[in-house]
């Protein structure tokens, strides 16, 4: 089968799998639903008013109900009740996912345009010691976790000029441009230097992979000049595992940073969902982790259109 | 065997992330036996937040604690949660992978759909979901990693298997008699070890990064123990006091994870050739 048309007829089954999944996971959590539901106020409850709040709910019915009640308000946009917020949860997540988009953005520019010239750069220095300079700078951002990337950038700013980071409340760009980058931009350098380091090492990778293979070498022959070959010619193969490199971690990301938005105090999508764990607010954490499942997999599926647009052979079955 | 660590050591980022590599060991066997300058539990209240000096050579925390002590007894910590989980993923994985391109049909199907579901979730996102359904602490985020990172390994495996499956001295093997069992492990398993082996290695510095984010978030190692993540997480109110508390474990995780890179890289080098050219 063509691989496009399998990967778009497996979407919605994984899509299914992975509802199944959240969804046996949150009920295997020990103790009942109610009291998971309710917290230390459960303890209160009368054998009577369990009973009549779990008919309420549909928990006295079996998990195959349960799970096709909960999916079609799935499908409907009914994630049930916050119990810490006591609002839905889709509002609370769709409360906090502008913050996480926007840092999410940000990252992968700032990665993009630091990783690919650099990675560019070493490739047609490959061995000099340029080359090893960008490859010892990439191998460490790799290796270094972001949460102490952020502590490090922090300490700087605090010890150096005695500033502190931005926190607290989302300022959307549209309200004040300049408060929101101020507030962002922290993060997303955090964020954006350790993408930078993968993706400075995969373009330099697919770069020295093109640069030796024989439409360069015959347009080097024919006089076209270096830059030319280097930017037009051999660049836009290069990209494409960068391509799907970027959607793979902008889909990461769009799950929330969770320890950057911890460590910046930003009211982002992965703090929520900590949160929700630590104050056992399944409802929330369940509806988050669905959510973060469909847009990582919406992203891997544009990946790999985007992916399948670049690179023909692709289509043509070259990919199982 | 002899010849390849040879080559292994001949290479630049293999030679340096073995000793890398090699001296965590050593600290965290030291750990794990009680050989630290101090009783990493032991608390000099005198010496609260005292910078690094002859007597404590990376300094002391809020509690007086001797901040080197504790830190051989993090790596000892990390490293049993990376080596664990790596080893439960990649056996488990190893034996999915395997059975799915040996049986075929109904068994791949179901394994394979059962990872893609897994794939479909942001590692630390999966790991936060077991977390909430087991509960947080060291056993959990061994079982929390080895889950995350199964369906790799059950991919890694899988793929090379299906085409060693389909070569001319696995069918001699099957008409000579043999058994499953011993095609799978002499025959699939012996030209498995070189994706499995980068793959191994690679994956232990995921796990380090891991293990420290989910300690470092609270739902990892649960204090007085120590480990690398939560002694980050105890430096942030203190960063600009006593800076020490954050540089050591901040280096520390870094040099470690850099370690196996260096190594699975190498690793990658020298067993996978299609690697070589791009990494020359």
């Amino acid at each position: 089968m063509n691989y496009l048309l399998r990967r778009l007829v497996t979407f919605p089954l994984v899509m299914l799998g992975v509802s199944i999944l959240v969804f046996v996971a949150i009920r295997l959590v020990p103790g009942d639903s109610i009291t998971a539901m309710l917290g230390t106020e459960a303890g209160l409850l009368t054998p009577d008013q369990r009973q009549a709040l779990a008919a309420y709910f549909g928990l006295d019915q079996g998990w195959l109900v349960q799970y096709g009640k909960w999916l079609s308000g799935v499908v409907s946009g009914d994630l049930g009740l916050s119990v810490t917020y006591g609002k839905p949860v889709l509002d609370v997540i769709l409360q906090r996912f502008p913050l996480t988009l926007e840092l999410a953005f940000l990252s992968m520019v700032i990665a993009l345009c630091c990783g690919v010239p650099l990675g560019v750069f070493a490739a047609t220095r490959n061995g000099r010691g340029s080359d090893l300079g960008v490859r010892i700078f990439a191998m460490i951002g790799q290796s270094t976790p972001s949460f102490v990337i952020g502590l490090g950038i922090i300490y700087v700013l605090s010890a150096g000029f005695g500033i502190l980071p931005s926190m607290g409340e989302y300022i959307p760009f549209a309200q004040d441009p300049l408060g929101n980058l101020s507030q962002l931009i922290l993060p997303a350098l955090t964020l954006g230097l350790s993408f930078t380091a993968s993706v400075t090492r995969i373009s330099r990778s697919a770069m020295l992979d093109v640069l030796s293979d024989d439409y360069v070498r015959t347009a080097r022959s024919k006089g076209v000049p270096k830059r030319k070959v280097i930017w037009r010619h051999a660049l836009p193969n290069a990209l494409i595992p960068v391509v799907t490199l970027s959607g793979v971690e902008f889909g990461y990301l769009l799950g929330g940073a969770v320890l950057v938005e911890q460590i910046f105090a930003l009211p982002g999508l992965g703090r929520m969902t900590l949160e929700a764990i630590l104050q056992r607010d399944y409802a929330l954490v369940q509806g988050a982790v669905l959510f973060v499942a469909l847009n990582f997999m919406i992203v891997n599926l544009l990946v790999d259109l985007a992916y399948v647009t670049l690179d023909p052979r692709i289509r043509l079955g070259g990919r199982s | 065997m002899r010849s390849f660590l040879k080559r292994l050591l001949g290479h630049s980022s293999g030679r340096i992330g073995a000793f890398i590599v090699c001296l965590y060991l050593a600290i965290a066997l030291a750990a794990w036996v009680g050989i630290t300058p101090y009783d990493p539990l032991k608390q000099f209240r005198i010496d609260r937040l005292q910078g690094p000096s002859a007597a404590h050579w990376m300094g002391t925390d809020m509690f007086g604690r001797d901040v080197m002590s504790r830190l051989m007894i993090g790596i000892g910590q990390s490293f049993l949660v990376a080596f664990s989980s790596v080893g439960i993923a990649a056996l488990v994985g190893t034996l999915l992978g395997l059975t799915a391109a040996w049986f075929g049909r109904l068994w791949d199907g179901v394994v394979m759909r059962l990872m893609d579901v897994l794939l479909a979730f942001p590692a630390i996102l999966l790991a936060l979901l077991f977390i909430t359904v087991v509960g947080p602490g060291t056993f959990t985020s061994i079982l929390a990693i080895a889950f995350v990172y199964t369906p790799i390994f059950t991919r890694v495996v899988r793929g090379p298997a299906l085409s060693i499956r389909a070569r001319d001295f696995v069918d001699a093997a099957r008409t000579f008699g043999s058994s499953t069992s011993y095609i799978l492990t002499r025959h699939l398993m012996l030209n498995l070890v070189a994706p499995l082996t980068v793959q191994v290695t690679l994956a232990l510095a995921w796990s380090l990064l891991t293990e420290s984010g989910l300690s470092f978030l609270g739902l990892g190692t649960q204090p007085p123990n120590s480990s690398l993540g939560l002694m980050l997480a105890d430096s942030i109110n203190l960063m600009e006091m006593a800076p020490w508390l954050l540089i050591f474990p901040g280096l520390t995780v870094m040099l470690g994870i850099l370690g196996f890179n260096l190594l699975g890289d190498a690793l990658r080098d020298l067993l996978d050739p299609r690697m070589r050219r791009a990494a020359a």
